[in-house]
């Protein structure tokens, strides 16, 4: 079983309906008990970082993701909450990843809307993929460089297209709304 | 590179897609899904469905429409047409939509942008500006551009940005269903003035429409019906055809 996490910054019907494509069943839970069993976990988001982060806070749900063993696939805000720091809010996130998330400049077009190629690309999520393919984005604030970063995109400034760190993935790209290229890019998170 | 993006719109009418022409004349242009699959295939960038008739009785048809959509669609999709309030967005956002279009709710009420991007993100929120030039300049039309109001487009983007919008989605009146190209003049205005994502809509015809407005704006989207539900632009063909013209484009 591949299970979402449930909290108050979800587009969680997207993800399940994207692996339900797939022939995968999801079960969407903050459950501690759930999400430890799970044979892998999907963090999705979208929203706002700190509100997201007081919530998962709140409610303990940020140290059960810290805990995880199994592969977990953060995605969009996801990606944002793993790593260590978000200017939007000025919150400390999860620190899973070592990046921080900055706010692209607003003198130009913000948020980074619409589909875009790799940089760069590395590791297990872009067995596949090429640098000229694209995906999706949909973001106003970015996760800097670090050697964790997978999949390099160049928006206003290059920034972390995907990052990976022992059983975390993440990804700032929507791969459950990138057509083929992120059916692609699920599967290879799926098969791990 | 970020791509420009082509973006199909159907308008929705009782469940099933149709096609007016300079916003009146309304007559059927098949099943959305089918039509959308095949949008998909082609490879547009993103899909816009309007609910034209947006009753409340209506509502029901639409969000389990959205559910469908969700469920066989794998790129992004907005839906607009009769979202009035925080609750309308988040019955169309939990049905799987990926973002809302407002368009007369707006403009009759402007906090409503800022309280859906509070519940949701800017990035949820697409404002639609049905535009007209009058003797004053470029006006705002609500309610299907049949209600001329006392906005100036350029002003009206600007406050949308300021209030949180993520996207605006420019139709010209004056060029819709004429086949004589986008309005550019307007667009150029609108979208050298907001550092927001600006769709271009309405007069599209032929393949060069698309690489003028790309090459003359700003505008980081074009929008279309007619001339893709009739077949008369194939949107991979459009795709080919701006890539020779050095546009960035995504092909499948």
């Amino acid at each position: 079983m591949i299970a979402i996490i449930k909290y108050n910054a979800g587009n969680t019907c997207s993800v399940q309906n994207a692996l339900k494509r797939l022939g995968y069943e999801t079960l969407i839970t903050d459950d501690e008990e759930e999400l430890q069993n799970a044979e892998k976990v999907i963090f999705p988001g979208v929203g706002e970082a700190s509100t997201a982060m007081s919530y998962l806070k709140e409610r303990g749900i940020d140290q059960v993701i810290l805990n995880l063993k199994q592969p977990v696939l953060g995605i969009c805000l996801g990606l944002q909450l793993m790593c260590e720091h978000s200017e939007e809010g000025d919150v400390a996130c999860l620190g899973i990843f070592k990046n921080n998330v900055c706010k692209f400049p607003n003198t130009e077009i913000v948020p980074h809307m619409g589909w875009n190629n790799f940089e760069e690309v590395k590791g297990t999520l872009f067995k596949g993929i090429e640098v000229n393919n694209d995906v999706y984005f949909v973001h106003n604030y970015y996760a800097d460089l670090s050697d964790e970063t997978t999949g390099v995109c160049n928006y206003i400034t290059p920034f972390s297209a995907a990052l990976e760190k022992d059983n975390f993935y993440a990804t700032q790209f929507h791969p459950e709304k990138s057509a083929d290229i992120g059916e692609k890019i699920l599967k290879n998170f799926l098969d791990l | 590179m970020l791509k420009k993006r082509i973006i199909p719109c159907l308008d929705i009418q009782n469940g099933r897609t149709v096609k007016g022409v300079n916003f009146v004349g309304i007559r059927d242009a098949g099943d959305p899904i089918d039509l959308a699959k095949r949008y998909v295939l082609e490879g547009a960038d993103e899909l816009v469905f309007l609910d034209i008739t947006a009753t409340i009785e209506n509502r029901d048809t639409l969000v389990s429409l959205v559910e469908r959509i969700a469920r066989e669609i794998d790129i992004p999709f907005t839906v607009g047409g009769g979202i009035n309030s925080v609750e309308d967005v988040s019955r169309i956002i939990t049905a799987g939509a990926d973002k809302v279009s407002v368009n007369s709710s707006a403009v009759r009420r402007p906090e409503l942008i800022r309280e859906i991007a509070d519940e949701f993100g800017s990035q949820c929120v697409t404002v639609a500006i049905d535009t007209q030039k009058s003797k004053e300049g470029w006006k705002v039309f609500t309610h299907g551009g049949r209600k001329e109001t006392k906005l100036m487009t350029i002003d009206w983007a600007k406050k949308a940005e300021e209030l949180g919008a993520g996207e605006i989605l420019l139709t010209s009146m004056n060029n819709d269903g004429t086949k004589e190209g986008f309005a550019l003049e307007i667009t150029e205005k609108v979208s050298d003035r907001v550092n927001l994502p600006v769709i271009a809509s309405g007069g599209a015809g032929f393949e060069k429409d698309f690489e003028i407005l790309f090459k003359t704006t700003k505008a980081t989207a074009g929008l279309a019906a007619s001339i893709f539900h009739n077949n008369e632009i194939h949107i991979q063909d459009l795709k080919k055809y701006l890539k020779t013209k050095q546009i960035p484009v995504r092909c499948r």
